[in-house]
C-alpha cells in the first residue's frame, strides 16, 4: 500500500474520504491512490459505493442538494483537494472526464458532439475544431466508421458506437483523469473487446478510474485494483496480487465467488 | 420429437369438460364489454361534434360560394360584406389574424421559453411550487378580461410611448394575447424539457458545462419536439384567439400588416356577425361559414406541420 513502492507518480488520491447522501453514508473513511497512467478498477457487489465513489473525482455529486464530501481527493500535479469549497467544479470536470454506464450521446450530429467539449471551453477555430475531432475519433477507434458521415445525428449510430463516441468527447479535451463507470455493461463482447483495447492504448498518456463488476474484464484491462464492501475500501493492490492471492478473506469470496 | 413421445404424454389426452376454474366468467364479460361500450359511445360523441362541425362549414360555405367566386373571395383586398357594394377578400381578414397572432407569438414563445428553461433547469423546488401555481392561474383568466385589459390599461400606457397609436389596434390586442399564451408555452416547454433524462444533463455537466450551457446546448435541443409543440399550441390559440382581438382591436376590416393600425381578425368578424342582426341564411350571414371553414383550415394546417416536426424531431433518449 505504501506508494512509494511503485514507479509511477500518485496522479490522484483519495485520504480519509466519507460521502453522504443527505444522512446516509455511502463511503467510509477511503484511503486510496490512483497512479498516473496506470488503470484502476473498483469492484465489488452492488451498491458497495463504486459508482459514488468515481463520483466524488469529477464533483457529479454538487449537482444534487443534501450530498456531502468530508475528507480529501488530492489532485497531482496541482497537489490540490479536489472537494475543496474553494475548488470550482466546471474546472475540475475540465480536467477529469468521465464516460457512463449508458452511452449517453448529445442530441448532435456526430461532429458536433466530440467537438462540444472544445465549444464549451471557447474554442471557435474550424481547423483546430477539425483536427481535433478527427483525432479524437481515431483516438477512439470510430473514424473509420463515421468519417463519411460525420454530420449524422450520433443517435443513429450503434449502442457501441454511441460509446465509443462518447469517449471520443471525453478524449477530444485532453483530460487528465478519465472515469470509466461500467462501460461496456450495455454492450455486446464484440463492441465490448474493442473498448477494452481501446482502454490499453489510452492509458499511454491518461490516468484511469474504471467501474466494472466483470471480474476478467478488471483482471484484463487494469493494473490497480480495489474492492468495495458496503462503503469500505477493503483491499487495494496490484491487479495480479489481488486476482491471485487476494490478502482478505471477503475479497477472495467475492473474486472466486465470480470467477468459478 | 417421437411419436411416441407425444401419445406417452399423460397430460396430452382428450380433454374431458372445462374445468369450473377455467371456465369463461360470463359476469365479467359482460361487465368489460358494457365498459368498453360506454368508453366508445364517449369517444364516438367527441369526434361525430367535430364531423358535425365540418359538415355545416362546408354545407353553408358550398351555397356561398355559389354567389362568390372563390377566386374572389381569395384575391379581393376588400372585405365589406355587409355594405351594398360588397365584396369578400378574406385576406383582410386572414391579415388581421396574422398581425395579431405574430405580435402575440412574438411575446409569448420567446418569455414562454425563458420561463420553461428558468423553472426547468435554474429554479429551486421551493421557486417552482411557488410559481407554477401562479401561470396556471394567469392561464385561467377569461380571455374577456384580457381584453378590457388592453382596451382600458395597455393601450392608454401604449400611446404614452407611441402617441399616434390609435384607440383600437393589433400592437395593443397582439401584446395581451401574448401575455394570455405564456402559460400554455412555458408550462408544455418545462415538461417538454423536463422528461429530458437526467444522464444527458450528468454528460453535459461532465464535459465541464455551465448550467447555461447544459441548458441550451443540451436539453433545448433534446427537447426540440415538445418545444415545437408546445409553439404550435401557441400558434392554434393566437389563430383562435376571439374576445381579446374583438374587444381590442377594433372590428373594422382592414387589409394591413401595420400593428399599429385597427383590423378585424377572422374571429371578431364571426362575432360580430353572429351578434349582429343580419337574417339567417342571407349571403352576409353566410360568410361566417366561409371564413370558420378558413379558420379551421389554418389551425389543421398547423396540427399537420406540429405532428409533422414530432415524428421529425422525435426523442431518442
Ligand atoms: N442519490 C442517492 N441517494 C441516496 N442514496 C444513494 C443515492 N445513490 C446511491 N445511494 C446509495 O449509496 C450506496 C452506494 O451506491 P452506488 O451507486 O455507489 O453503488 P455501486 O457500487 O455503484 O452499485 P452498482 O454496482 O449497482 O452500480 C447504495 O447503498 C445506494 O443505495
Ligand atoms: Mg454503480
Amino acid at each position: 500500500m505504501n506508494p512509494n513502492q511503485h514507479p509511477y507518480p500518485v496522479k490522484a488520491e483519495a485520504r480519509k474520504l466519507n460521502f453522504f447522501y443527505g444522512l446516509v453514508q455511502a463511503l467510509k473513511a477511503i484511503d486510496m491512490p490512483l497512479y498516473e497512467r496506470q488503470v484502476t478498477a473498483l469492484i465489488g457487489p452492488s451498491g458497495c459505493g463504486k459508482s459514488t465513489f468515481l463520483r466524488c473525482f469529477n464533483r457529479m455529486h454538487d449537482l444534487y442538494p443534501g450530498n456531502r464530501y468530508e475528507g480529501e481527493i488530492v489532485f497531482h500535479p496541482d497537489n490540490t483537494n479536489l472537494l475543496s469549497t474553494e475548488v470550482d467544479p466546471i474546472e475540475v470536470r475540465m480536467r477529469i472526464g468521465m464516460v457512463f454506464q449508458k452511452p449517453n450521446p448529445f442530441p448532435k450530429s456526430i461532429f458536433e458532439n466530440v467537438a462540444y467539449g472544445l465549444r464549451v471551453r471557447g474554442e471557435r477555430n474550424r481547423r483546430v475544431l477539425d483536427d481535433k475531432v478527427e483525432q479524437s475519433l481515431k483516438d477512439a477507434a470510430l473514424w473509420n466508421e463515421v468519417k463519411d458521415r460525420l454530420k449524422d445525428m450520433a443517435f443513429n449510430l450503434s449502442g457501441g458506437q454511441q460509446q465509443r463516441l462518447c469517449i471520443a468527447r471525453a478524449l477530444a479535451t485532453d483530460p487528465e483523469l478519465l472515469l470509466f463507470d461500467e462501460p461496456t455493461s450495455a454492450l455486446d463482447p464484440i463492441a465490448t473487446a474493442s473498448i477494452e483495447e481501446l482502454m490499453h492504448d489510452l492509458k499511454k498518456r491518461v490516468t484511469i478510474l474504471i467501474v466494472t463488476h466483470n471480474m476478467q474484464q478488471a483482471a484484463r484491462i487494469s493494473d490497480h485494483t480495489a474492492y468495495m464492501y458496503l462503503g469500505d475500501l477493503i483491499e487495494f493492490g496490484k491487479t495480479d496480487e489481488i486476482f491471485i492471492k487476494p490478502r482478505d478473506k471477503r475479497t477472495e469470496d467475492y473474486i472466486t465467488g465470480r470467477l468459478s | 420429437m417421437t411419436e411416441n413421445s407425444v401419445t406417452d404424454n399423460s397430460w396430452g389426452g382428450p380433454a374431458g369438460r372445462v374445468s369450473p376454474r377455467l371456465a369463461k366468467n360470463a359476469l365479467r364479460n359482460w361487465r368489460e364489454r358494457l365498459i368498453e361500450g360506454l368508453l366508445f359511445c364517449m369517444a364516438a360523441v367527441s369526434v361525430l361534434t367535430t364531423l358535425g362541425i365540418v359538415y355545416v362549414l362546408v354545407k353553408e360555405s358550398i351555397i356561398f360560394f355559389q354567389h362568390v367566386r372563390i377566386v374572389d373571395f381569395l384575391t379581393d383586398t376588400r372585405w365589406t360584406p355587409l355594405f351594398d357594394d360588397a365584396h369578400y377578400g378574406i385576406l383582410v381578414l386572414i391579415s388581421g389574424t396574422l398581425v395579431s397572432s405574430a405580435v402575440a407569438l412574438a411575446v409569448a414563445i420567446p418569455v414562454g421559453t425563458i420561463i420553461a428553461i428558468y423553472l426547468s433547469e435554474f429554479a429551486t423546488a421551493r421557486v417552482r411550487e411557488v410559481a407554477k401555481p401562479i401561470l396556471e392561474v394567469l392561464g385561467g383568466i377569461p380571455t374577456i378580461v384580457f381584453g378590457y385589459f388592453a382596451l382600458m390599461v395597455v393601450t392608454p400606457l401604449l400611446q404614452r410611448v407611441l402617441p399616434e397609436l390609435p384607440g383600437f389596434s393589433l400592437l395593443s390586442a397582439g401584446l395581451v394575447m401574448g401575455v394570455m399564451i405564456v402559460p400554455y408555452v412555458s408550462s408544455l416547454s418545462e415538461d417538454a424539457m423536463r422528461a429530458v433524462p437526467m444522464s444527458l444533463r450528468e454528460g453535459a455537466y461532465a464535459m465541464g458545462s455551465t448550467r447555461l450551457q447544459v441548458a441550451l446546448k443540451v436539453v433545448v435541443p433534446a427537447a426540440t419536439s415538445g418545444l415545437a409543440a408546445s409553439y404550435i399550441l401557441g400558434i392554434s390559440r393566437a389563430v383562435g384567439e376571439t374576445m381579446i382581438v374583438a374587444v381590442a382591436a377594433g372590428m373594422q376590416p382592414n387589409l394591413t400588416f401595420n400593428p399599429m393600425e385597427p383590423a378585424a381578425t377572422i374571429t371578431s368578424f364571426i362575432v360580430q356577425v353572429a351578434l349582429g342582426d343580419l337574417p339567417h341564411g342571407s349571403i352576409g350571414y353566410l360568410t361566417i361559414f366561409a371564413a370558420g371553414l378558413t379558420l379551421l383550415l389554418i389551425t389543421l394546417t398547423l396540427n399537420v406541420i406540429g405532428l409533422w416536426m414530432r415524428k421529425k424531431y422525435r426523442e431518442h433518449y
